[in-house]
């Protein structure tokens, strides 16, 4: 079988996700994305607040039903049937950025770990699979961790009960939403680590949803860059970050600290408002390649104020991006 | 000019399990026009000491040796001196700046009250004061009419920069100033405080967990563990050529992006940071360190030289084989 014929474990079809807030106007927070990740694939979706990153994530996991378009899981379409959603949910796990937050301070490790196979129903072996979940998240041996409360353990302890829970109804697909950013630096490589290792162990097909480009460096197969609700870039991570296509992805890249080989250019403003997405490219406000004039050499500048661009297609191998400047340069 | 001076200070909580040591023999010093930046792991003691300078701690900490700003000790001020240096001297960008403000005050309002209440000044001048601050960071004067939801996180951090600058101190002490904050806007923020360096000369301490932000932005870096300073010296070589194991960690935390040996290799350190309570005996690093060797498992080792570069190791600058 071909990669192209393979059945992808999760797809986006031209999904859109639209919000209606006070006073009548409608914010498309997800404008259009076509997005395909294989099985076993760790996929970093990066962007800025506001890019519509977690909006995605969230419609990848039935939580949010889009307003256009559709999930497709294991090339199917997802069924947003109650009971069809329930059973889509012990396949598909969210892990949350505070470990905190997600884990309710009266509830024991045990507890908290077990709560999903009780919501499913499944009793039978129930010590068993939280003592196995727990393992695999690192916490050993795991009896020593059952009765202990979240406000005894460290930051990077409670990520991993908040993994374990994930793990214990054995998912297919993982979606982790900044899972390390609240974590401390000497934890976060063992966090990203243990969610590595589970893929190669486990298969499972992992969502990360990050603006930690460095991140992706350590563990993602594949990068998609989203801005205003639309990837702009994706491809593999030696490619996206190592010859970045897109001057919103260059610009990204330039501001990770310490990466000083290159000059940082540092965007002014901040992402539009997605109720007023800016006509042609819709960077194009914010692009320093229209700003510096390399656009205009080009000829693409008019373009870029008034042309829009196409939604970037769903495939799983390529390097692309949707830019007039550098869509200029490979038609020459 | 020296504007910050630690010299020998711990800070020890008394608490229902007895005495924790939370900062300890720390000597540092800032000078003007100085950005130094301190890197550690919650509950190294790096929040406790930089709370210290204006005598912000909780009533149960008990603090030795000396904290000197501008020359003066500052546990030695009575309330009014104290008064006097808080915001005018030294002023504290707090982690955090989601919450730190009021969220049913307009920015004006939240902007003036230090002014007000330190300076002889009018509210208009106050008014006129805070427009003027808000262009400073980077923000139109306009927005001093928002309440805080009206403004964007990195929005809210600028103007939390300006808070701390309204009464014109020498020496700013930013705990966290980007955490939380999307890289763009980490960028600009950073930009933002380098540029009030140059421009009005601040003395800066800066305060993370991310040694590659310090890099980018510090003359020089102290790493904390454990409530002491286990290496500093200048900033580049901390973050380039670590000497402490725990350092050389922190640096490897945040990958260099292209670096082949970062790819699909997220680099940690196994275990979790000590509770200061119940520390380890000898070098508290050992249990987690990759080079620990009997001696570090009986003998803790000291920060000799307190000058350019130095680390508390008894293995400093070795290659692990």
């Amino acid at each position: 079988m071909t990669p192209q014929s393979e059945v992808s474990a999760l797809e986006t079809r031209d999904v859109g996700v639209e919000f209606r807030i006070r006073g009548g106007a409608v914010a498309r927070a997800v404008d259009g994305v076509d997005l395909a990740v294989r099985r076993g694939e760790i996929l970093a979706l990066v962007g800025e607040s506001g890019s519509g990153k977690t909006t995605l994530a969230r419609t990848i996991l039935g939580l949010q039903r889009p307003t256009s378009g559709a999930v497709y899981v294991d090339g199917e379409a997802l069924s947003y049937r109650a009971r069809d959603l329930k059973a889509y949910r012990r396949r598909a796990q969210l892990i949350l950025q505070d470990p905190s937050g997600a884990l309710n301070p009266r509830h024991t490790v045990y507890e908290a770990v077990a709560e999903g196979l009780r919501i499913h129903g499944l009793h039978q072996g129930e010590e068993a699979k939280v003592a196995d979940a727990l393992s695999r998240a690192g916490l050993r041996p795991p009896e020593r961790f059952y009765l202990r409360y979240p406000h005894e353990l460290s930051g990077g302890q409670r990520q991993r009960v908040v993994i374990a829970g994930a793990l214990v109804l054995d998912p297919d697909v993982i979606v982790a939403d900044e899972p390390v950013s609240s974590l401390d630096a000497s934890v976060r490589g063992e966090i990203l680590a243990l969610l590595l290792r589970l893929r190669d162990e486990l298969g499972l097909t992992l969502v990360v949803v990050t603006h930690d480009l460095g991140l992706a460096w350590n563990i993602a197969d594949r990068v998609a860059v989203m801005y205003l609700g639309r990837i702009l870039e994706i491809g593999p991570t030696e490619e996206i970050l190592s010859r970045p296509q897109h001057p919103y992805t260059a610009a990204l890249l330039s501001v990770v600290p310490e990466t000083s080989r290159r000059e940082p250019i540092v965007l002014a403003g901040e992402t539009p408002d997605p109720t007023r997405i800016p006509a042609g490219c819709r960077f194009h406000t914010r692009c320093p390649a229209l700003a510096d004039g390399r656009a205009a050499a080009a000829g693409v500048d008019g373009n870029c104020r008034s042309v829009e661009l196409p939604v970037l297609t769903a495939d799983v191998s390529a390097h692309v991006s949707v830019c007039h400047l550098v869509a200029s340069h490979a038609g020459r | 000019m020296t504007l910050l001076e630690f010299d020998d200070v711990s800070i020890t909580y008394q608490s229902r399990q007895g005495q924790i040591p939370a900062v300890r023999n720390v000597s540092l010093s800032v000078l003007q026009g100085q950005t130094v930046g301190i890197a550690g792991e919650s509950g190294c003691g790096k929040t406790t000491l930089t709370s210290a300078v204006l005598r912000l701690l909780p009533k149960t900490a008990q603090v030795t040796g000396q904290i000197r700003l501008n020359g003066e000790d500052v546990m030695a001020m009575t309330f009014g001196q104290l008064r006097a240096v808080r915001w005018a001297q030294a002023a504290v960008v707090f982690q955090g700046a989601m919450h730190a403000l009021n969220p049913v005050q307009r920015i004006e309002a939240q902007l003036a009250e230090p002014i007000l209440l330190h300076e002889d000044v009018g509210p208009k001048a106050a008014c006129t004061r805070v427009g003027d601050l808000l262009e400073q960071v980077g923000l139109p004067a306009r927005r001093a009419r928002d309440y805080p939801h009206q403004l964007s996180g990195g929005q809210k951090q600028r103007v939390m920069i300006a808070m701390a600058l309204a009464c014109r101190p020498s020496l700013l002490i930013a705990d966290e100033p980007t955490t939380a904050l999307d890289v763009m806007v980490q960028a600009q923020v950073l930009d933002l405080l380098s540029s009030l360096v140059a421009e009005l000369g601040l003395g800066v301490v800066f305060i993370s967990h991310d040694l590659s932000v310090l890099a980018a932005t510090c003359d020089r870096v102290a790493v904390m563990y454990a409530g002491r300073i286990v290496e500093q010296g200048r900033a580049s070589d901390v973050f380039a050529r670590p000497l402490h194991p725990y350092a050389r960690a922190l640096a490897a935390a945040f990958p260099r992006i292209g670096d082949a040996r970062f790819r699909y290799a997220p680099a940690g350190v196994p275990g979790d940071p000590p509770f200061p309570g119940d520390l380890p005996t000898g070098c508290p690093f050992h249990p987690r360190c990759p080079m620990a060797s009997e001696l570090c498992r009986t003998s803790e080792p000291v920060l000799e030289n307190h000058g350019e570069w130095a680390a508390a190791c008894h293995h400093a600058g070795e290659v692990l084989v």
